[in-house]
């Protein structure tokens, strides 16, 4: 069966979803990567797809959904390369995908999910000051 | 077909073709809506006479129902086109290109009269067609004339839609797009699907749209405006709408619009050092040059 490789990067995980997503891998996808967040404690999550050209409700859904598992699990989401016309077409679809951050290129992306996490460690270490 | 055939104002056009055309021109000349000031006197004697001689070959040979469609007309129809064309162009109101046509009535209905004057029932039924033929092609003008008109606003229209929408960069990753014009569905459109092409191409961090040039904002271009900034936002750019006007910033508020946690500025000037700030970036006053 299909399966989207989900890579890992140091503290974080990389998903580069290359292939026109039908529900089944996208529901495979949510499995595999809640799974690999909890194994390896990653603390953020890289969905690049700026590949995809075709969106749906249901993958929209899942976009949001994912990064609110992630969240659950304390790991920051970023999705990034958006294309556009599947910007337009969420939108028009009522996705605004509240709470997921978004950047522009896999680079940017990945200097966002650094900045997310020492803001984490920073204020982790402010409260152990401050006590 | 054997009624059409049976006319005689192919042969009475050809007969009197120098006086009809004399008595038209004249009529022409006198008629209040000539208009001196557009056209010259030698062009509308060629006018006129071009299109008398297509006039009587397209009578000759079709019949007189048929002049939208018949083959035997179309001659006639591209001179009249052209006419309309570029009448509508020189300022001719719809009425005075019609009248070109249907002030050839007097001059074509006397001549009628000399030849059948003895036969009352013939005359009638000549004068009928004859009225009606002119009309026709009378009708057929102002057509031409309307549809250019159409053609026209819609060519504007659409360079306004193109023009009204630039997206310009003001410094590395900031993009503005200042929107001018009542915002509705199509020009949202447009405007998004620019936008966002230039956050890819640019590879832009910060957008403001400044709608200094926004008349009025109401609930669906609030929501126009959301839409757009939602969009920015999941392509990765951050968007800041500025140039909101006292009044608009009260209007907004009266209906309850929720522009949630964008970022609104009151000028362009205080967006565009929002922008620099989130990019790390600023403004500085060089050193004052000694006096």
């Amino acid at each position: 069966m299909d399966r989207i490789p989900i890579l890992k990067m140091g503290e974080f995980l990389l998903v580069t979803i290359q292939v026109d997503m039908h529900d089944q891998l996208a529901l495979t996808l949510q499995d595999d990567l809640t799974d690999r967040i909890s194994r390896t404690g990653a603390r953020g999550v890289l969905i690049d797809i700026s590949s995809l050209e075709v969106v749906d409700s249901f993958i929209g859904r899942m976009l949001a959904n994912i990064a609110g598992m992630a969240r659950v699990l304390d790991a920051a989401t970023v999705v990034v390369g958006m294309q556009p016309a599947v910007a337009i077409t969420l939108v028009e679809l009522g996705l605004s995908l509240p709470g997921v951050r978004t950047a522009l290129n896999v680079e940017r992306g990945m200097g966002l999910l650094r900045g997310a996490v020492q803001d984490r460690v920073l204020e982790v270490s402010d409260d152990g000051r401050a006590e | 077909m054997t009624a059409e055939r049976s006319t005689r104002i192919p042969e009475i056009v050809r007969k009197h073709e120098a006086d009809i055309l004399a008595d038209w021109v004249l009529q022409q000349e006198e008629s209040v809506s000539r208009r001196r000031d557009l056209i010259s006197d030698q062009e509308l004697q060629a006018q006129s006479r071009e299109f008398l001689s297509l006039l009587q070959s397209a009578m000759q040979d079709g019949g007189f129902a048929d002049v939208h469609r018949g083959a035997e007309w179309a001659a006639v129809r591209d001179m009249l086109g052209g006419i309309s064309r570029t009448r509508g162009i020189q300022g001719f109101t719809p009425s005075e290109t019609a009248t070109f046509v249907l002030s050839l009535k007097p001059a074509l209905f006397s001549r009628i009269r000399d030849e059948l004057g003895k036969d009352a029932g013939a005359l009638f039924e000549e004068l009928r067609r004859a009225d009606e033929l002119l009309d026709r092609l009378g009708l057929y003008t102002t057509e031409v004339y309307q549809k250019n008109r159409e053609q026209v606003i819609l060519r504007q229209q659409q360079d306004m839609l193109e023009l009204s929408t630039p997206v310009v960069k003001l410094w590395d990753g900031i993009l503005a797009l200042p929107m001018i014009g009542t915002l509705d569905s199509a020009r949202t459109q447009v405007v998004m699907e620019t936008l966002l092409q230039r956050i890819v191409e640019t590879g832009a961090e910060v957008a403001i749209l400044d709608i200094t040039g926004v008349p009025t904002v109401d609930t669906l271009t609030a929501q126009h405006l959301i839409k757009t900034v939602t969009a920015a936002r999941l392509m990765g750019a951050e968007c800041i709408i500025s140039g909101i006007r006292p009044q608009i910033a009260q209007t907004i508020v009266h209906l309850g619009v929720d522009l949630g946690d964008v970022i609104t500025k009151a000028t362009l000037a205080d967006a565009f050092a929002a922008a620099l700030q989130r990019r790390s970036m600023g403004v500085t006053r060089l050193a004052a040059p000694r006096a």
